[in-house]
């Protein structure tokens, strides 16, 4: 599978992420290395072999439903770029 | 050619744990922004998540409830999005593994029929933060959003039918019955107005007959069964109205606007939905034990089709009747006290079905919040029962104690004198004194045939109530006029 340069600008857009035009190409090849690998890869047989979610043998550990937080809302605000009567304040957004 | 709606429902349960779905703070509603927003719910770096064990019991009991699958290796994925009430820019949920498989809940419509509409999933999430777009800060003037993440994290189940809903009236009783089920369940209090319960509505239209479904325009949160209702019904007439006119349905979000009763589109929060799902590492696979399903489904309680069912055959009540009162767990169990407490279940179910529910709704109030008990209103129909008070007087015994004026019935009817008069010597002499009085109705009365006479003995059963202030005995009045005037 190959990607082309408006693949990579879709993917920048969706990740929020800019991207100067020169790094294109660059960007281009390495994402398309690792689908190249992702390919290799699939040529692998894993019949009979069940999907993981995880590379992990293990399952979740589990919390009781306590309440075991405290408020540190000054804390938090103290290190936040803008707040006013308790709210964090970002450029207005508008679905 | 007729059109058919197809309706698929999208609800948004918010489960009533005290903390939240992957970490320790409150989710208590209402509190000062951002005071119950913790590290993990801020994204800060470093931070993990924790399973709540309550959330997951509380999806595994709604599976049981919809006959459903339990997933017993269920997977946490990563929805990707960016808005600002959702810091970590995506979503903790479910996609290809979720804890509640394919089930069913059965609607009943108002002609009598059921229906099973299937449930596609359902799956846990957390919920978003709040973001308050029209705030004007004295600091920080307009032109900013103020967001508070005390509700980031809250834990949901979101619920995804199949669309299998034809009509408004089977959404709207589809979501009741969800309702009544997650509060039979007690997983949450199910509160529309307070966002304790959401619902996005996928409406298309097709010709009736027709296989394949039409193009679908989703409506996104509709806060009420009622604007879930007219939402449907508007958004389907302007797919019909664009068809017919030769145009084109766009598969799209829209927002339904309750003050023009209109939906309208929605800029797309993502284009083309790319949340780019993937396998969330922070959180290792859930495993469900089969010990732990069981457990729980000793602990599922009655559901309301099983009540509904009992109430007709333990206490003969109607389809109807049985239905009403099982809509909510709080109204069945003040109901069968009352049946209880009164001895005679079909009063009982005529009451709190009646007068009761129609002084609640007047009042906007539910049942918890009755100022007339099951206690007080069980009194009140032993005394109807008893011939101690009729019917009518009953209504005003009743308002009595909705005022708070006595304790009981019984105190009410002592205090103002309502006893019924079922002592034949004096009913006979109020039915003497009456027919004395009237004797030019008593003659056309003598004169008439049966099926006349039935209504002309109204009057003076109405006359005979004037004299005793409404206390005489009805059936011994009845009685008593009979013998006397049929000479």
């Amino acid at each position: 599978m190959s990607l082309d340069q408006n693949d990579i600008a879709k993917l920048a857009r969706l990740a929020r992420i800019r991207i100067e035009p020169e790094s294109v190409a660059d960007l281009q090849q390495r994402l398309g290395d690792i689908l190249n690998m992702v390919d290799t890869m699939q040529a692998v047989d894993t019949t009979g072999v069940d999907p993981m979610a995880n590379p992990y043998d293990a399952f979740q550990r589990l919390r009781a439903d306590e309440v075991t937080e405290t408020d540190q809302r000054e804390k938090f605000q103290a290190i936040a770029p803008s707040t006013e009567d308790g709210l964090y304040l970002v450029p207005k957004v508008i679905d | 050619m007729e059109w058919e709606t197809v309706i698929g429902l999208e609800v948004h349960v918010q489960l009533n744990t005290q903390s939240k779905i992957f970490s320790g703070a409150s989710t208590a509603f209402g509190s000062a922004p951002n005071t119950q927003a913790c590290a993990v719910d801020l994204a800060l770096p470093g931070t993990l998540p924790v399973l709540n064990e309550q959330a997951l019991k509380d999806a595994i009991l709604f599976g049981l409830a919809i006959d459903a699958e339990i997933c017993q290796a269920s997977v946490f994925e990563r929805k990707n999005y960016f808005y600002p009430d959702l810091p970590k820019g995506y979503q903790t949920s479910q996609m290809d593994a979720p804890i509640v498989g394919a089930g069913v809940v059965e609607i009943s419509l108002e002609d009598g029929s059921t229906r099973q509409i299937r449930v596609h999933h359902a799956h846990l999430e957390e919920d978003a933060g709040k973001s308050l777009h029209e705030a004007n800060f004295e600091h920080h003037g307009q032109g900013q959003s103020g967001i508070d993440l005390n509700r980031a994290g809250t834990p949901l189940i979101e619920i995804v039918s199949e669309p299998d809903m034809r009509s408004a009236e089977e959404a709207v009783a589809y979501l009741r019955k969800l309702h009544s089920i997650i509060t039979y369940l007690g997983i949450s209090d199910g509160d529309m107005s307070q966002g304790s319960m959401r619902c996005d509505a996928n409406v298309s239209v097709r010709f009736k007959g027709e296989e394949q479904y039409g193009t679908r325009a989703e409506i996104k949160n509709i806060n009420s069964f009622r604007f879930v209702d007219r939402a449907i019904k508007v958004e389907a007439q302007r797919q019909i109205d664009v068809l017919e006119d030769g145009g084109k349905i766009v598969q799209e979000t829209r927002l339904y606007d309750s003050d023009k009763n209109e939906t309208r589109s929605m800029r797309s929060k993502e284009e083309a939905n790319d949340y780019r799902y993937f396998p969330c590492p922070d959180l290792l696979p859930v495993k469900i034990e089969s010990s732990l399903i069981e457990q729980l489904r000793t602990q599922l309680p009655e559901l309301p089709d099983a009540k509904r069912q009992r109430f007709e055959s333990e206490y003969g009540l109607s389809a109807y009747d049985a239905g009403l009162l099982t809509g909510e767990r709080a109204i069945a169990d003040y109901f069968e006290d009352v049946a209880k407490l009164s001895g005679d279940a079909k009063l009982a179910a005529n009451w709190v079905n009646g007068e009761l529910s129609a002084a609640l709704n007047k009042e906007d109030m539910n049942i918890a919040a009755s100022p007339v008990s099951a206690e007080q209103l069980g009194g009140l129909i032993q005394r109807i029962r008893d011939n101690t008070i009729s019917g009518k007087i009953a209504k005003q015994v009743f308002e009595g104690l909705w005022n708070k004026e006595a304790d009981s019935a019984d105190a009410y009817i002592d205090a103002k004198g309502l006893k019924q008069v079922s002592d034949t010597g004096a009913l006979e002499a109020m039915v003497d004194e009456v027919i004395a009085n009237n004797p030019e109705q008593v003659e056309q009365y003598r004169a008439a045939d049966d099926g006349k006479r039935k209504k002309l003995i109204g009057f003076f059963v109405g006359q005979i109530m004037k004299v005793s202030k409404g206390q005489a005995n009805p059936g011994m009045v009845n009685k008593l006029l009979n013998e006397k005037l049929g000479g």
